[in-house]
C-alpha cells in the first residue's frame, strides 16, 4: 500500500460519491398504503363475492370453493331464500354465513376456478394487517361487493 | 338347481344361474364393466327397462344360436344364455349410444347441481360426467313444475325427475296402500301422490334413498349441508319396524340426516323405517359401528378416514398412542 491508499480518503470519497448519486436517482420503493403499486393482470388479492346485473348475490352456497380450498379456509352455512327476497339472492339457496380465514388462505385461486356461478373472484387489494386472529376471519360484510349505485 | 350358464362380458367369463340378467351377471364380475343403471334396482321387483343407460351389445346370442342380437339391448331386462358374449365398454357403439341416452335424460333435467341436495351422490351427475357432452342441443323450454311436499318430510322436485319409476315400485312393494304413482304419458308424465295426498306409511321415506337424482329429497336435510362435508358413520339401533341398520351423516356432533346403507351400486342394503330416518337424530339413539366405507372415486371421500394411518416409527409407543388419539379425533365426528 502506498501513501494515498493508506490515507483511505480517495476510497471514502468514492463511496460517498455513489451514495450521493443515488439521492438523485428514481426511487424503487413506494409509500404504501398512500401510494399503491399497479397490480399485474393475474394478481390474486382479497376475495370478493360478486353480484349480478340486478344486484343480487350470485353465490348459492354450493360448497365447491370450500371443497377445492387446499388450506380449508372457507366455511359457509346455506339458507333457503324466502318469498320476497328475490331481489337479494339469485338462486333459491344462498349463503347465510360465508367466512374466509385470511390467515389460512394461500391465495391460490382454486375457489375462483371451482365456482360454477362466477360468484367469487380474488380481484381485491392486499389483505390488510391486523392485531387479532379473529379479525382475519372475513365474513360477508367484508367480502360481498357493494351494491351498484343508482345513477 | 339347474346347470349354470357361461356368459362372457367384455372378455371376462362368469358362470351364473340361468335366468340371471346380463346386468346382474356383470355385477357378479364387478369393476368397470358393470353397466350403469338409473332405473333398475335389485331390491325392487319389476324395476328396470326404462332409462336405457344399461344398454349393451350382444355380439353372440348363445352357443346354440351364435347370431348377434340386431340391436343394443337393455342389460337389466335381458336374461343370459349359455355361451353368450356381451360387449359393454369394449364396444364403441355402446359408448356412443349411452352418450345419447344421457343427453336425452338431461333434456328436461335442470343443471341446478349447486343448489340440489343430491349433488355428490347423484347417479345422473356421475353418468353425465362420464358420458355426457358439455352442451345440450335442445332448443325448447324445459318443463318446469312447482315444488310439491309429499307429507311433511319429503319434497318432490318434479323438474329433476327422470321418470325411472323406482319410487313408484317402492311405494307399491314396501308400502301396502299406494298413494304414489305416475300421471300422464310420454312427455307429460309426472310423479304424483294423487292430489298431493300425504304418504302415511312407515316406510315412505325410502323413496328418497331409491331416487337416483334429486327429485325426492329429505326435507329435514334440505340445504343443511353438502353431502361431501358430512361424515358417514355406520350405526344401528333396535327398531321394532325395520332392521335399524343405517348410515348417519354427521357434521360436527350433529346428525344431519339418516339414510339406508348404500352398496357399491348405490342400492340400499335394507329399507329403513321413517322413525329411524326422521325422528332419531341423536347420537344417543344409535350404536356406532364405525366409519362407512366410501369409494375413493366419490367426492364424499374427501377428508374421510376409515383406517388408522400407519405410525411414522412403528416401534415408538408414544407415537403409536399419539396416532390413535389423532385417528379417534378424526373419525369420532
Amino acid at each position: 500500500m502506498n501513501f494515498w491508499e493508506r490515507l483511505y480518503l480517495p476510497a471514502i470519497f468514492q463511496g460517498m460519491g455513489i451514495t450521493f448519486r443515488h439521492m438523485f436517482k428514481k426511487k424503487e420503493t413506494v409509500f404504501y398504503p398512500e401510494v399503491q403499486r399497479e397490480f399485474s393482470e393475474n394478481w390474486r388479492g382479497m376475495h370478493s363475492l360478486k353480484r349480478d346485473e340486478q344486484g343480487r348475490e350470485r353465490c348459492t352456497a354450493c360448497g365447491l370453493c370450500a371443497l377445492s380450498c387446499p388450506a380449508e379456509a372457507i366455511t359457509m352455512i346455506a339458507a333457503e331464500r324466502q318469498k320476497g327476497e328475490e331481489q337479494l339472492y339469485r338462486e333459491e339457496k344462498y349463503a347465510a354465513v360465508y367466512e374466509i380465514n385470511m390467515l389460512r388462505c394461500i391465495f391460490c385461486g382454486l375457489c375462483e376456478e371451482a365456482c360454477p356461478k362466477e360468484a367469487i373472484y380474488l380481484d381485491g387489494p392486499i389483505v390488510p394487517a391486523d392485531y387479532l386472529r379473529k379479525d382475519f376471519i372475513y365474513g360477508k360484510d367484508k367480502l360481498v361487493e357493494e351494491p351498484m349505485k343508482l345513477s | 338347481m339347474s346347470e349354470k350358464v357361461k356368459v362372457t362380458i367384455d372378455g371376462i367369463t362368469v358362470e351364473v344361474e340361468p335366468g340371471t340378467s346380463i346386468l346382474n351377471a356383470a355385477r357378479q364380475i364387478g369393476g368397470d364393466i358393470v353397466p350403469p343403471a338409473m332405473c333398475y334396482y335389485s331390491k325392487l321387483e319389476g324395476s328396470g327397462g326404462k332409462c336405457r343407460t344399461c344398454l349393451v351389445k350382444v355380439s353372440k346370442g348363445s352357443e346354440k344360436d351364435p347370431r348377434p342380437m340386431p340391436k343394443l339391448v337393455a342389460s337389466c331386462r335381458t336374461g343370459v344364455m349359455d355361451g353368450m358374449e356381451v360387449q359393454n365398454i369394449t364396444s364403441p357403439e355402446v359408448i356412443e349410444a349411452r352418450k345419447g341416452v344421457v343427453e336425452i335424460l338431461l333434456i328436461n333435467h335442470p343443471l341446478d347441481c349447486p343448489v340440489c341436495d343430491q349433488a355428490g351422490e347423484c347417479h345422473l351427475q356421475d353418468l353425465s360426467f362420464e358420458h355426457g357432452v358439455a352442451d345440450t342441443r335442445y332448443e325448447f323450454e324445459r318443463r318446469t313444475f312447482e315444488r310439491i311436499d309429499i307429507g311433511d318430510k319429503i319434497q318432490l322436485h318434479m323438474n329433476r325427475c327422470i321418470l325411472c319409476y323406482r319410487c313408484v315400485y317402492t311405494a307399491d312393494q314396501i308400502t301396502e296402500g299406494r298413494v304414489h304413482g305416475v300421471l300422464g304419458r310420454g312427455d307429460a308424465s309426472e310423479i304424483s301422490t294423487y292430489i298431493e295426498k300425504a304418504i302415511d306409511n312407515d316406510f315412505s321415506g325410502n323413496v328418497i334413498d331409491v331416487c337416483p337424482v334429486g327429485a325426492l329429497t329429505d326435507k329435514t336435510f334440505r340445504f343443511k349441508n353438502r353431502v361431501w362435508f358430512t361424515k358417514p358413520v355406520d350405526a344401528h339401533r333396535d327398531c321394532p319396524k325395520c332392521k335399524g341398520k343405517v348410515t348417519l351423516w354427521y357434521k360436527g356432533e350433529e346428525v344431519l340426516r339418516v339414510t339406508g346403507r348404500k352398496d357399491q351400486f348405490g342400492e340400499v342394503e335394507d329399507f329403513i323405517c321413517n322413525t329411524c330416518r326422521f325422528e332419531t337424530k341423536n347420537t344417543s339413539d344409535w350404536v356406532i359401528e364405525g366409519p362407512r366405507h366410501i369409494a375413493h372415486t366419490s367426492v364424499i371421500s374427501a377428508n374421510h378416514y376409515e383406517i388408522a394411518p400407519t405410525p411414522v416409527i412403528k416401534k415408538n409407543q408414544v407415537l403409536i398412542e399419539a396416532n390413535k388419539i389423532e385417528f379417534d379425533r378424526a373419525t369420532k365426528v
